[in-house]
This record gives structure tokens, C-alpha cells and sequence, in this order.
């Protein structure tokens, strides 16, 4: 079954057509990275899919069953800006999701509820490699460190898609390897769908699977108004990527040793890591 | 060096701080001297050993028909008022306030005519407050409510509808229902900024209260200062306005202080 189907779905504003005749069908544990111009509709995409804005025409399916019309837990989130609340510590924002969802009066744990909870929550923290700033405002991060901090908030709820709007874009080129690093190995070890919305191509080929551009076919100023953007693009991933494998180039070959079939123990262009065994031990998963 | 460039010290701040004080008291004194040496029975502008003569008999000497200390008794039916007012103005504001900045139904519903009741001039109330309410603690206290909540719900509301949508999303994706996003999104990051407008509305709250104990009154700061105005006492006018003052400064310091102690991350942003 495909995590998310697109079925003819259009967005207008009043008369602007912003979003036309979208079709596409998005496979589970597929990370798909949405490009294409300023103004294309990638991000009221996103909103579709999260709940937060309705398809003028068409339907949305998340798991074959019809999206819930508002945002929901099944679905995370982490945006470029906003993603943390900064009246919470390091470990209050990645407790709030549970505490939320147990407590649904005070949206509180007490004493030994709340112990366990912020034991697993210490966990996940290591896990995105902030451990030791638990006790920290969210002001008090780096960019970075914000943004891993989005990222553990958002997999605390184990949300079967998760949404990521230029999560990295404000990053330095350094830090934003890093962070490259850790979401490729979040996705490979935590069982969800990722739709990320980029306007950097070295970024979505970084990470991606499958990536789909929108455009606008018709770009004419007396066409703007009545002519959205559609999906132009959809390109699978050389090597092709799966969830908790590596790809051929991903992995760690040494030198001299460059021919794996050598070894008669790759299947295809992918070959075990042990990158699921890990997933197997480890507080994601 | 350009002037806009020049960073006072820290005993520079403080010689400056204090020179328009000093200038205040020592214009006085001056006024007040050459008045009393043209007319020893001067009344309007008297000398400090009066100043210390009328403290002393308001705040440190029984009352000769009550037995009461009048500087402490008019302090504490003020100061009563004056929290009760502010108090029931607070709960007010969280419960509207919050109301109408998170649920759009709310805002249809009530916006408007918190935006109204806050153009009513609440001075022009007091006559239909007296006749209605009485000339007890209830009318002065109501003067104080009626004045100063439309505006802290229209600031408290505004504060918390704009808050960035992103975090509202956020919380929804977290599981929260409409009731957690207002108690545990909403409520924590408005709470600083209702601690401060409360601060600006101290001002108010004492003018409304003031302007009613001096119409009908039989205790208060406001009542104490517009009765003696009938002998001219300036002596214990100006002491009596200096420690209104003083109030309202020590309440305004001790709101702040409780903002930075209750909500450290307040601010952090912006010093980044």
C-alpha cells in the first residue's frame, strides 16, 4: 500500500490557481524532496499533506485511508523557524508531545510517569547528540542544535510521515552536513515516510530517494493567474536509496577492495549494514 | 568621538541618574526657602522640618478620635482596593483574554465589544457605579476592573494571536487538544507579557482609584489627601503623593522582578 496518494487534487486561492491536476503516489519509508521555484506551491503542498490547509478538488490518502482534515500526531512536523517553544528547556520540548498525549487535563506527568518519561527523553536527546544541553532554552542553541532539537520533538510521537519545510536552509554549510548526516541515519533506523520541501538540489540529492519539482508550465504574466504549477519532474534516486540499507556510495569501501560482488555478498546496488540491527537496539526504532 | 557613540560608566549612570532628583529637591528647597522668608505662615511651599513634623503625626502618632496610624490605615484600605481591582481584573483577562487570541469564535464573538467597553471613559461611569452599586468598597473597586481589563484583554489577546502559527500547527502535530494548546502553548508565552501590561496599568489603576476615594471615602490615600487640601496641608499633600508614588514604583519594580523569576526565558531571544 502506498503511504500517501495524491489523486487529482488542485489548490486555488479565490481565482489564483496555485496548485494543478496533482497525481502521485509516495511510497512507505520513501524520502521524497519537493524542489522547484519560490512560488510553486511546495510549501501549501506541505500544508495538504499536514493537515493544515484542504485541496480545493481532489483527495489525499494516508495509508488508503482519507487525511484527517486537521494536523494530528500521525503526521510530524519540523519547520525552518518556530519548530521548539521557547518558553520550554531542551528536555521540556521533547517531553511535551508524550505529556500531551497521557495527560490530557493538565497535559502534565508527575512523579514516576514523568521519571520514565524523562528518562526516554534523555535517550532521544543523545540519540540527535544534545546531550548535556537538556537543561537549556531552546535561545540558548545554535541553529543547528534547534533544529535537532525539532527533529527529537517530532520523533518522540513516532509519527508514520514526517514533514520537513527547508528544515536546514538557515544552516552553515558545515553544520548543515552534520545535520545531513543524522537525518539520513534517523530515516534509515526510524519506520517513517519523510516528504521534505528543499530549494536546494544538492541537499534533496543528498538525502532523497525520489524527488519530485513543481513548475509552472505556463508562465506567461496573463497566465499566472489561471495556471498553477503541477508536478513537472519525478526522478528516482541513483543508486537507489532503501531504508536501513546503504547505498553502493554511502557505504565505507576500502581501498583496493572497490569491487564488491568480489565478496558474493551484495545483493543488487545495496548491501546490509547492520544499520537495522542497530534500529533493533536502539530507543527510535 | 560622535556623541551618539559615548557609553556613560557606571557611576556616570548613576551621577546622572540621580542629578534630575537632586535638582527637583534642591529647586524646592530654594523656592521654598525665599517664600517662608518673605512669610513665616507660608503654606504652600513649607520646609522639610514640617515635612517631618506631618510624617511624624500621620504615620507615627494615633489618631486623636480614632486611635488609628493614618498613613497605615489610609495605606492598607488603598492597597486593598486597589489588588482587589487589579486582581479580578487578572482573572478576568486570562480567561476572555486567552478566549478570544485563541478561538477564532471567541474573537468573532467578543472582539468587538472589548474593543468598545475599552472607549468607554471609565471616570464617566463612577456617578452610574455609585448610584448603582452603592458608595462602598464594591463601586471603587468595580472602577478599577471596569478601567483597566479592556485593555489588558486587548493586549493579552493580541500577544496571543501572534504567536507564530507554525507553533500552533506544531502542537497539534503533538497531540494537543484545543484546551492543552491554551494551557500549556498559549498561557506560558502570553503570562510575561500580561505581567507587563499590568505594570502599564498601574498608573490607571491608581488614578481611577484615587479620583473615586476623593468623591466618597471615609478612609484611603486619595481620601486623606483631597480632605486635608481644605487646609491647605501642603505638609502632608506632598509627603502622602511621594509615597503613592513609591508604591507604585515598589508594585511596578516587584512585577518585573517576578517576570525575570518566573519566566527566565523571556527576553533571551532578543539578546542572542
Amino acid at each position: 500500500m502506498n503511504a500517501i496518494t495524491v489523486e487529482n487534487v488542485w489548490k486555488e486561492y479565490g481565482d489564483q490557481i496555485v496548485l494543478e491536476n496533482l497525481n502521485l503516489s509516495i511510497a512507505p519509508r520513501a524520502f521524497v524532496a519537493l524542489v522547484g521555484p519560490s512560488g510553486c506551491g511546495k510549501t501549501t503542498f506541505l500544508r495538504m499533506l499536514l493537515g493544515q490547509e484542504r485541496p480545493t478538488r481532489g483527495r489525499i490518502l494516508l495509508d488508503g485511508a482519507p487525511l484527517p482534515p486537521e494536523p494530528g500526531p500521525d503526521r510530524g512536523v519540523v519547520y525552518q523557524r518556530y519548530s521548539v517553544f521557547p518558553h520550554l528547556t531542551v528536555l521540556g520540548n521533547v517531553m511535551i508531545g508524550t505529556e500531551l498525549r497521557g495527560a490530557r487535563l493538565l497535559g502534565r506527568r508527575f512523579g514516576a510517569a514523568r521519571r520514565a518519561l524523562a528518562d526516554d527523553s534523555r535517550a532521544m536527546l543523545a540519540e540527535v547528540g544534545l546531550a548535556g544541553s537538556e537543561d537549556k532554552y531552546p535561545a540558548q542553541l545554535s541553529g543547528g542544535m534547534q533544529q535537532r532539537l525539532a527533529l527529537a520533538q517530532a520523533l518522540m510521537m513516532k509519527p508514520r510521515v514526517l514533514l520537513l519545510d527547508e528544515p536546514f536552509g538557515a544552516l552553515d554549510p558545515g553544520i548543515r552536513a552534520d545535520i545531513h548526516k543524522l537525518m539520513k541515519r534517523l530515516w534509515n533506523e526510524v519506520p517513517m515516510t519523510v516528504v521534505m520541501v528543499t530549494h536546494d538540489l544538492r541537499e534533496a540529492f543528498t538525502l532523497a530517494t525520489r524527488i519530485l519539482a513543481f513548475e509552472r508550465l505556463r508562465d506567461r504574466p496573463e497566465e499566472r493567474l489561471r495556471y498553477g504549477a503541477t508536478l513537472s519532474r519525478d526522478i528516482d534516486v541513483w543508486p537507489p536509496r532503501i531504508a536501513g540499507r546503504t547505498t553502493l556510495y554511502d557505504a565505507d569501501i576500502p581501498p583496493g577492495q572497490d569491487d564488491l560482488t568480489a565478496f558474493g555478498q551484495v545483493p543488487g546496488t545495496t548491501r546490509h549494514t547492520g544499520a537495522a540491527d542497530h534500529a533493533a537496539h536502539s530507543p527510535l526504532a | 568621538m560622535r556623541l551618539i557613540n559615548r557609553h556613560p560608566g557606571r557611576a556616570a549612570r548613576l551621577f546622572l541618574g540621580s542629578l534630575p532628583f537632586l535638582i527637583l529637591v534642591v529647586a524646592y528647597l530654594v523656592a521654598s526657602a525665599a517664600r517662608l522668608a518673605d512669610n513665616p505662615g507660608d503654606k504652600l511651599l513649607p520646609a522639610l522640618s514640617s515635612f517631618a513634623q506631618a510624617i511624624e503625626t500621620m504615620a507615627l502618632t494615633p489618631d486623636r478620635r480614632t486611635g488609628a496610624y493614618l498613613l497605615w490605615s489610609d495605606t492598607w484600605a488603598s492597597l486593598t482596593r486597589l489588588w482587589a481591582g487589579l486582581g479580578i481584573a487578572t482573572a478576568i483577562t486570562l480567561v476572555m483574554g486567552l478566549a478570544i487570541g485563541v478561538l477564532p469564535v471567541m474573537r468573532a464573538l467578543l472582539a468587538p465589544v472589548v474593543a468598545f467597553a475599552s472607549m468607554v471613559p471609565p471616570l464617566a461611569l463612577l456617578p452610574i457605579l455609585f448610584i448603582a452599586l452603592g458608595l462602598g468598597e464594591t463601586s471603587k473597586i468595580a472602577l478599577i476592573v471596569i478601567g483597566v481589563t479592556p485593555f489588558l484583554i486587548r493586549d493579552l489577546s493580541l500577544a496571543a494571536a501572534a504567536l507564530p502559527r507554525e507553533m500552533i500547527v506544531k502542537a497539534e502535530t503533538l497531540s494537543a487538544s484545543t484546551w492543552l494548546i491554551a494551557l500549556r502553548v498559549v498561557l506560558p508565552q502570553v503570562m510575561p507579557r500580561l505581567l507587563d501590561s499590568l505594570r502599564l496599568q498601574l498608573g490607571p489603576a491608581f488614578l481611577f482609584l484615587i479620583a473615586a476615594e476623593a468623591i466618597s471615602a471615609d478612609s484611603g490615600l486619595g481620601y486623606r489627601i483631597f480632605l486635608v487640601r481644605r487646609y491647605l496641608s501642603m505638609d502632608i499633600i506632598f509627603p502622602y503623593v511621594a509615597w503613592i508614588t513609591l508604591l507604585a514604583v515598589a508594585m511596578d519594580l516587584g512585577l518585573g522582578g517576578l517576570r525575570r523569576l518566573m519566566f527566565p526565558w523571556w527576553g533571551l531571544e532578543g539578546r542572542r
